[in-house]
């Protein structure tokens, strides 16, 4: 009997009472990887139990384990797969294994040491949500990734786990290996599709093109993150109740959480959802043990690189959804990057502004241009060539990209309310708003630090800029 | 009241009863969709945007990328509206909404003009502001919505995007990356639009640029279309490049007559002289022909108006050969050789206006010349135009579209941009007899390959097909028919045809006959009486020294006639040769007298396209030299002659037609000038019964395919320079695996045999040709193809022999 109720749980997965894990339970073997470790660990027993039961039931006990998306939005999987139209053929599941947010490195993992787990996850998902085809998208770095998912793939074929007839029944699926580019705006399920057909990775426009209903090659698609499928073997293994029976009512189960930065013990950790607070995080002897040197926290992003910052105020926040958005941020893509008092804040926002600018696609304008003039506004303000005019105009650029009210943290020190998140946005997706996210919450938290960078200026006027090279046409 | 409907209306105070019974139950419309735009109800249409419910509206909304002939992007952000649907109001492009029951748009709130202004702003930072030397500076979309929707000011002080300026895309489109704002109109259209996916972005972020793939220049028929679709200043046009300010530009509508689709143009000029041509989009639904779409032959030849060969005066043969001479001495000289003449021959007229070729007519009948042919051998019987009639948009929306003629990429760029977009995007199936791959075959629902000479029995057969017969009977018809192959004669073309309509003798046919106004010239009075008067007859009667005089009414044989060696004959052999033309050709060298004519945009007139379509054609430009439109040279050669046509001017001339050709009775000036323009169409009459030889196996190994490209030896190409180095050039191209077999290498020179002669030819390997087939194109500089083809044989067979 594990700690988390009364539910026996299948061979493999290990539950000691704080720390759950299952999604990393193989993580400790040298050989997690290999199909024989997977076996011998419990391996393929949650296909073998999700084909006793009918595509509807399995499709049920998804919706009841309200499997949170891992990928950033945080929507239920049970839900989103039932957004297919009925009778509409053929359908895919595309595996967004295009991990590349700043900070988060847990996909990445799943892939390198337990492809099984993955595969698996794939082979419930596309029986439970009837899907023809599996389409299995890896970010263009992740090498040994890539390289592991292979074999993996190649070994579940011919054990007949994948292909036709699987495992005797009259349930058949390919799973296609695909290698990406390395664009980081690929991560978006859409520009994603637009990448697997051979087409430049760039957002399509939702309405209408939502995957669901116009996905892959015009056709119903389901996107899962790489997280999100590695949890349906343990549901399908353990049933809804038993994965219910962790974490909270709104944020059921486990989730996988990348720590960097300034902390002793950076890492990739298992996580109890909805329960767990950022204290714990970035403190707790499991995770993160603490700041580095001794030093003070003085910042840290909670949910990737796109997510507005926390500071000390909000480290008893848990990881749930709701109680994040309503303090200013997201949980987003499961990656808390933390940073100590000696950090340079500007410095810090402008390694995140470079970041995005340089990703954007280039689709919508206010990505393409807005991205590229914070990051050249910002960039000359820490070089100390900035005045208080340069912030104003940060600030109107931003509005551009997300008009309204921009979220951010509460702040006792400087006697600020929350602003909840989400933001309004004028592109298409999250990669231009993200430019402008880290600028805003350096700005709006850490004001004093932008003050003494930038000169004063009583009258707007042109700043004397290096003349154009002169020739041309 | 009953449920059976009262048929018997017969006193009027029923009829006004039934009608106000009409009025109080409006019938709900199922397309009809309310929505409130600012506040106003309106009524949108199931299924558009909101951008174009409101543009209809007269509710402006700023836009970029948004074309209302392409898929919508979303991309350039600049059409956000507010848009409540019941959940409050939020920020969205308005060209990818779908209007839907109740939805509420506010185009003009606080939120709505901050996205449009920081949008614009956006958009006017890496973008140079050199608009007082930009060409598109004064009708610029980027510089008229900052003025309408933008911020008054930049607070940009960074250095602006640099670029090398201008790259080429191809022979005559040059980009401008520092001014593009990556609206990827011109990539959509590109795609989308014409199937010529040759640009694409590359990059990424500020640094997404559109480019062509390495090595492959984007080699479009369509490209100047990308040119005028294009918001700002980025791409130019060689033609029009820093030759004038919008603001200098006069334009008129006009009617394109490069070829017999007819395509809606407007023609700009600036003090006096041709600068560039533009399509004319009608409107979303009514536009009948070309969507604004133009192909670059037609947009850029008109260079060679303006290029210095032009005819200016008329020209005599004395012994230091042509020599200027005057207008009345020419009148006089032709009134000889006409009066002196026992028979006449009378080719050409299909360049034209409608009034041109009718005035000719007349003349013609007035002197009685019995051979006269607007076609030179090179089309189909003019009876064809006694069948059914379809129109383009017809042909558009039928269920299914039979090919059996020309490759309507080369020959009717924009009737091919309109199949190809049925086929694409509407639901069209297109069935294609070809004897090699063509411009539509990627689009085709069946591409039917036939050996060169295609048999009735072989249509017959094909179309009895269960498939293709099911597809057949599932709704309309439309016949696409013209001549597909130079070296197959005639009468084997026009078998095919009838082959066709006898297996779906419901379809109507849609014309693929070439030039301008060749269907004008042929309604008018310019089709032969029959075959022994038709072109290819006139030619043999002055080729055997049967014809004391020649007229050729801008005509040149020995480059358009399929048998060269026969025009080159009958040339020679005429007695005398007239030929009224506006640039000097072959045959125009080899006349006796030459009238210089007024060229398009030079005479004010009317065409009728290959539907049938009569639209007008305006005057742009004062007439080159002392050059006078066909119709005036006709009345004034009458009047020399005795004769009184009654014409004193270009509307007289419009009026006759309307008055004595029954097809155009309702061809009235105002008719014309509407946006449609009107229908003249003969009915009744049909194809005449022609028995087609089959061909039959012979000693020889090719079997020859002669067909036109876009970009050929025609004067209007050679003479404009940015077409000019276009055309492929003479070749014999074979299938790889014939290629092989013949063992020379690509551009080796061989020489062709057939029964009637022999030339010589670069080898081309091409994998568009079938096995088996030699195709050659058309009038290309370099050996004449048409030396070895003999218009009285049913098919062309040759034989390749090594020059080594």
């Amino acid at each position: 009997m594990g700690a988390h109720g009364t539910y026996a749980w299948a061979a493999g997965y290990f539950d000691d009472g704080d720390r759950p894990q299952i999604v990393t339970s193989r993580f400790k073997y040298d050989d997690s990887y290999t199909l024989d470790r997977y076996h011998e660990s419990g391996g393929y027993q949650g296909l073998r139990k999700a084909l006793e039961m009918q595509p509807a039931e399995m499709a049920d006990e998804v919706k009841k384990s309200t499997l949170l998306g891992r990928g950033g939005a945080g929507f239920p999987a049970g839900v989103k797969w039932g957004f297919t139209p009925a009778g509409v053929w053929p359908r895919y599941l595309v595996v967004n294994g295009d991990e590349s947010e700043p900070g988060t490195y847990k996909d990445r993992l799943l892939m390198e040491l337990d492809p099984h787990q993955l595969i698996e996850g794939c082979l419930i998902a596309c029986y439970a949500a009837g899907l023809s085809q599996c389409f299995l998208y890896i970010r263009g770095e992740m090498a040994l990734a890539h390289e592991r998912v292979a074999k993996a793939l190649d070994d579940a074929y011919r054990a007949g786990y994948i292909g036709k007839n699987i495992l005797g029944n009259s349930f058949s699926v390919d799973i296609v290996l695909h290698w990406g580019a390395g664009a980081y705006v690929v991560g978006e399920e859409t520009a994603l599709i637009e990448s697997l057909e051979g087409e430049r990775g760039m957002p399509r426009v939702k309405p209408p093109y939502f995957p669901a209903a116009i996905g892959l090659y015009g056709q119903p698609t389901i996107v899962n993150n790489v997280e999100t499928l590695a949890n349906l073997p343990f549901i399908a293994a353990n049933g809804s109740a038993a994965y219910t029976a962790i974490g909270t009512e709104t944020s059921p189960g486990t989730r996988m959480i990348a720590v960097s930065g300034h902390v002793k013990r950076p890492g990739v950790y298992e996580i109890i959802n909805g329960t767990t607070t950022f204290r714990d995080l970035i403190y707790g002897e499991n995770f993160g043990q603490g700041i580095r040197d001794g030093n003070e926290l003085k910042a840290f992003v909670p949910g990737g690189g796109s997510a507005p910052w926390f500071v000390a105020d909000q480290l008893d926040i848990p990881f749930e959804g709701r109680q994040a958005s309503s303090a200013g941020s997201m949980l987003g893509s499961g990656a808390v990057i933390v940073m100590d008092d000696t950090t340079d804040i500007p410095a810090a926002a402008l390694t995140l502004v470079k970041f995005y600018a340089h990703e954007s696609c280039g689709k919508c304008v206010p990505c393409r241009e807005g991205g590229t003039w914070l990051y050249r506004i910002l960039e000359r303000i820490v070089a100390g060539n900035g005045t208080d005019a340069d912030l104003d105009t940060i600030r109107e650029v931003g509005q551009s990209i997300c008009p309204g009210e921009m979220p951010h943290a509460a702040s006792e020190r400087l006697g600020l309310d929350a602003v909840p998140f989400p933001y309004k946005m004028t592109t298409i997706c999250f990669v231009g708003p993200s430019a402008y996210v880290p600028v805003h919450s350096a700005m709006t938290l850490f004001p004093e630090e932008f003050a003494v960078l930038v000169t004063k200026r009583e009258v707007r006027s042109m700043i004397p800029v290096t003349a154009a090279p002169v020739g041309g046409e | 009241m009953s449920d059976e409907p009262d048929n018997d209306l017969t006193n009027e105070d029923d009829l006004v009863a039934a009608d106000t019974a009409v009025e109080t139950i409006p019938e709900p419309d199922p397309n009809a969709v309310a929505i409130t735009l600012n506040g106003r109800e309106i009524v949108a249409r199931k299924g558009e945007t909101i951008i174009a419910a409101a543009d209809r509206e007269g509710e402006y909304i700023p836009r970029f990328c948004y074309h209302p002939r392409m898929s919508s992007v979303g991309m350039c952000r600049q059409c956000m509206v507010e848009v409540d649907t019941g959940r409050g109001p939020m920020l969205q492009p308005s060209c990818m909404i779908t209007v839907l029951p109740e939805m509420k748009v506010e185009t003009n709130t606080p939120m709505a003009k901050r996205a449009q202004e920081g949008i614009l702003e956006l958009l006017l930072i890496n973008h140079p502001l050199d608009c007082p030397v930009c060409d598109k500076g004064g009708e610029c979309p980027l510089q008229d919505q900052t003025l309408s929707h933008g911020p008054g000011e930049s607070r940009f002080v960074e250095e602006k995007r640099h670029y090398e300026k201008p790259i080429a895309l191809s022979e005559h489109v040059l980009l401008d990356r520092e001014r593009c704002i990556l609206c990827d109109r011109c990539t959509r259209f590109a795609d989308e639009v014409a199937g010529d996916k040759l640009i694409q972005f590359i990059e990424r972020g500020n640094a997404t640029q559109v480019s062509t793939f390495p090595d492959e220049p984007f080699s479009s028929y369509f490209s100047g279309n990308t040119v005028q679709i294009c918001p700002v200043g980025a791409l130019t046009a060689k033609p029009y490049r820093f030759k004038a300010r919008p603001w200098d530009l006069e334009q008129v509508e006009s009617t394109c007559t490069s070829c017999s689709v007819g395509c809606r143009i407007s023609v700009h000029s600036s003090r006096d002289e041709l600068l560039r041509f533009q399509g004319v989009d009608t409107g979303a639904d009514s536009d009948s022909v070309n969507w604004g779409w133009m192909c670059d032959r037609g947009r850029f030849n008109f260079e060679s108006i303006e290029a210095g060969h032009r005819l200016g005066v008329p020209l005599v043969r004395s012994e230091a050969g042509l020599v200027d001479t005057s207008w009345n001495s020419a009148l006089e000289l032709a009134r000889q050789l006409i009066d002196g003449a026992s028979s006449i021959g009378l080719l050409g007229g299909a360049r034209g206006t409608n009034e041109g070729a009718f005035a000719w007519a007349q003349l013609a009948d007035a002197v009685g010349i019995a051979h006269r042919d607007a076609q030179l051998g090179d089309g189909l019987s003019a009876e064809l135009l006694g069948v059914p009639r379809a129109t383009i948009n017809q042909a558009a929306a039928a269920n299914t579209v039979i090919l059996v003629g020309p490759d309507l990429k080369e020959e009717l760029p924009v009737l091919y941009l309109r199949l190809r977009d049925a086929a694409v995007h509407g639901h069209t199936k297109i069935i294609e007899f070809s004897s090699q791959s063509t411009g539509i075959t990627r689009y085709a629902w069946r591409s039917i390959r036939h050996a060169p000479g295609l048999g009735p029995v072989e249509i017959a057969k094909t179309l009895a097909d269960p498939t293709i017969a099911a597809q057949i009977a599932s709704g309309d018809v439309v016949l696409v028919a013209g001549r597909s192959n130079m070296a197959v004669s005639e009468a084997t073309a026009l078998a095919a045809v009838q082959a066709v309509l006898s297996a779906v003798p419901n379809a109507t046919v849609l014309p693929a006959l070439r030039r301008g106004n060749v269907v004008g010239a042929l309604q008018l009075g310019l089709a032969p009486v029959d075959v022994d008067h038709d072109a290819l007859a006139t030619l043999r009667l002055a080729a055997a020294g049967h014809l004391d005089l020649l007229v050729l009414l801008g005509a040149d044989p020995i480059n358009d006639c399929p048998d060269a060696d026969l025009a080159r004959r009958a040339i020679a052999g005429a007695r005398h040769v007239i030929s009224i033309d506006t640039l000097p050709s072959e045959s125009t060298q080899q006349a006796d007298l030459v009238f210089p004519a007024a060229a398009f945009a030079e005479q004010r007139g009317t065409t009728t396209n290959l539907e049938g379509r009569v639209s007008r054609l305006n005057q742009k430009v004062t007439v080159h030299g002392t050059a006078r439109p066909d119709w005036m040279i006709a009345s004034e050669l009458a009047s020399v002659l005795g004769h009184d046509l009654g014409f004193t001017s270009i509307d007289d001339v419009t009026a006759a037609i309307a008055a004595t050709v029954p097809a155009y009775a309702s061809a009235t000036p105002t008719a014309i000038d509407s946006a449609d323009g009107v229908l003249a169409v003969n009915t009744g009459g049909g194809l005449p019964s022609v028995e087609a030889t089959e061909a039959q196996p012979s000693g020889y190994d090719y079997r020859l395919v002669v067909s036109r490209k876009l970009y050929d030896r025609a004067v209007s190409t050679t003479m404009s320079p940015s077409l000019a180095k276009l055309p492929i050039g003479a070749g014999a191209h074979l299938h790889p695996a014939d290629h092989d077999r013949v063992g020379e290498p690509d551009g080796a020179e061989v020489r062709l045999v057939s029964a009637s002669g022999s030339v010589v030819l670069p080898l081309v390997s091409d994998d568009t040709v079938q096995r088996g087939t030699i195709w050659a194109p058309f009038n290309q500089a370099g050996a004449d193809i048409t030396d070895i083809v003999d218009s009285s044989t049913a098919v062309t067979d040759v034989r390749i022999e090594r020059l080594t």
